[in-house]
Order: C-alpha cells, then sequence, then structure tokens
C-alpha cells in the first residue's frame, strides 16, 4: 500500500467520519455555546483535511489555506465568547 | 523511512482526531466536552501537520507547519478559556454528577470580577 493510497483510502474518510460526528452535536447541542465548541473543532478539522490533501495532490500551497482556517477558528471563537459574555450584562 | 513516519503519524493524528469527535458526541455536560476536545484535536492536526512536514521534506513547507503549529497550540487554550468563562458567565449547567463548582460565588454578577 502506497503511501498515497493509505492517505486517500484510510485517513480522509476517518477525518470525515469526525467532521460528521461533531456535526451532530453541532446540530443538537443544547446551547449555543456547545455549537461555537463544535464549530471551533469543525475548522480545526477542515486544517487536518486540507493538510491531508495538500499531501495526495503535492501542492504545499494548500497550506497557506491551513493557515487562514486557524486564524478564522481563533477569531471565531473569541468573537463569539465576548458576544456571548456581554450579552446579558446590563452596562 | 520517510513512509514510516507519515504513516504512524497521520495514522495516529485521525485517530487522536476520531476520539475528540466522539468525546464531543458522548460528553454528557459542555465543561467536559470543552476539555476533551481542545486537546484531544490540538494533538491530531499537530501531528498531520508534522506528517505532511515529512512528506514534502523542503525547508519550505517546514516552515509553514511550524507557524500553523505554534499558532493553533497557542490559541486553542486561549479560545477554550474564553468560551469557558463566558458559558460560565450566561449560567451554562455542569453535570448533576459533578461533584462541586470551584468558580460558585467567586465573580461579581455585575463587573464579571473576581470578588
Amino acid at each position: 500500500m502506497s503511501t498515497n493510497d493509505f492517505l486517500y483510502l484510510i485517513i480522509l474518510p476517518v477525518l470525515s467520519i469526525s467532521v460528521l460526528l461533531v456535526f451532530i452535536r453541532f446540530i443538537i447541542g443544547p446551547g449555543i455555546s456547545d455549537r461555537v465548541v463544535a464549530l471551533d473543532l469543525m475548522i480545526t478539522i477542515g486544517i487536518a483535511i486540507i493538510t491531508v490533501v495538500a499531501m495526495v495532490s503535492e501542492k504545499s500551497s494548500f497550506l497557506d489555506i491551513a493557515m487562514i482556517f486557524a486564524l478564522i477558528a481563533f477569531l471565531g471563537t473569541i468573537a463569539f465568547s465576548f458576544y456571548l459574555e456581554k450579552r446579558n450584562r446590563d452596562d | 523511512m520517510t513512509d514510516f513516519w507519515i504513516f504512524t503519524l497521520s495514522g495516529a493524528g485521525a485517530l487522536f482526531i476520531l476520539l475528540a469527535a466522539i468525546g464531543i458526541l458522548k460528553m454528557p455536560d459542555f465543561y467536559l466536552r470543552v476539555s476533551v476536545t481542545t486537546k484531544a484535536a490540538t494533538l491530531g492536526v499537530g501531528l498531520i501537520l508534522v506528517a505532511s512536514a515529512f512528506a514534502f521534506d523542503h525547508f519550505s513547507v517546514t516552515s509553514r507547519v511550524l507557524a500553523i503549529l505554534v499558532f493553533i497550540i497557542l490559541t486553542a487554550p486561549v479560545g477554550a478559556h474564553m468560551i469557558g468563562r463566558a458559558a460560565n458567565f450566561i449560567g451554562v449547567k455542569m453535570w448533576d454528577k459533578s461533584e462541586f463548582n470551584d468558580l460558585e460565588d467567586k465573580y461579581d454578577k455585575k463587573s464579571h470580577k473576581l470578588k
């Protein structure tokens, strides 16, 4: 089994199943904070998927997109938690 | 030898990410979910990134991988702390089998500062 086959037939399906499981939590999550955490985890798994795609297709420029994704995940979590904390404060 | 490292690192990384996904689905309350996902997913993504550094074996890719890795390791705990703090203020309930809450009555409800 070559490296490409291993990445394409085992690693990518495992990561896809992970995204699916996290998406179930994103749908059913009882509160908004659960959904924020699920979104953060989905984007983090997206970084891993993009990295594997870069290895399979042998184009290293995909890693730039992974960097942007890391930035977006962090900014999204910070913005949501800032908004949640300010929302029910009276001042 | 490079193939061996790619197989091992990406396999372990995918396993840790799968464990994080199962954890976020099965854990009973929000705080346990945050705790299980932040650590396992960061480790899994880091291992897969290192595997890609082995696969390309080029200086530009290795430096990019290191940049992403340092950024993720720095920001994941900060994000988890912020969302956990916000959840504590908006009154997200703990699991009913949790024994005690260290932060109970430690924060001022109005100003969100420590008493």
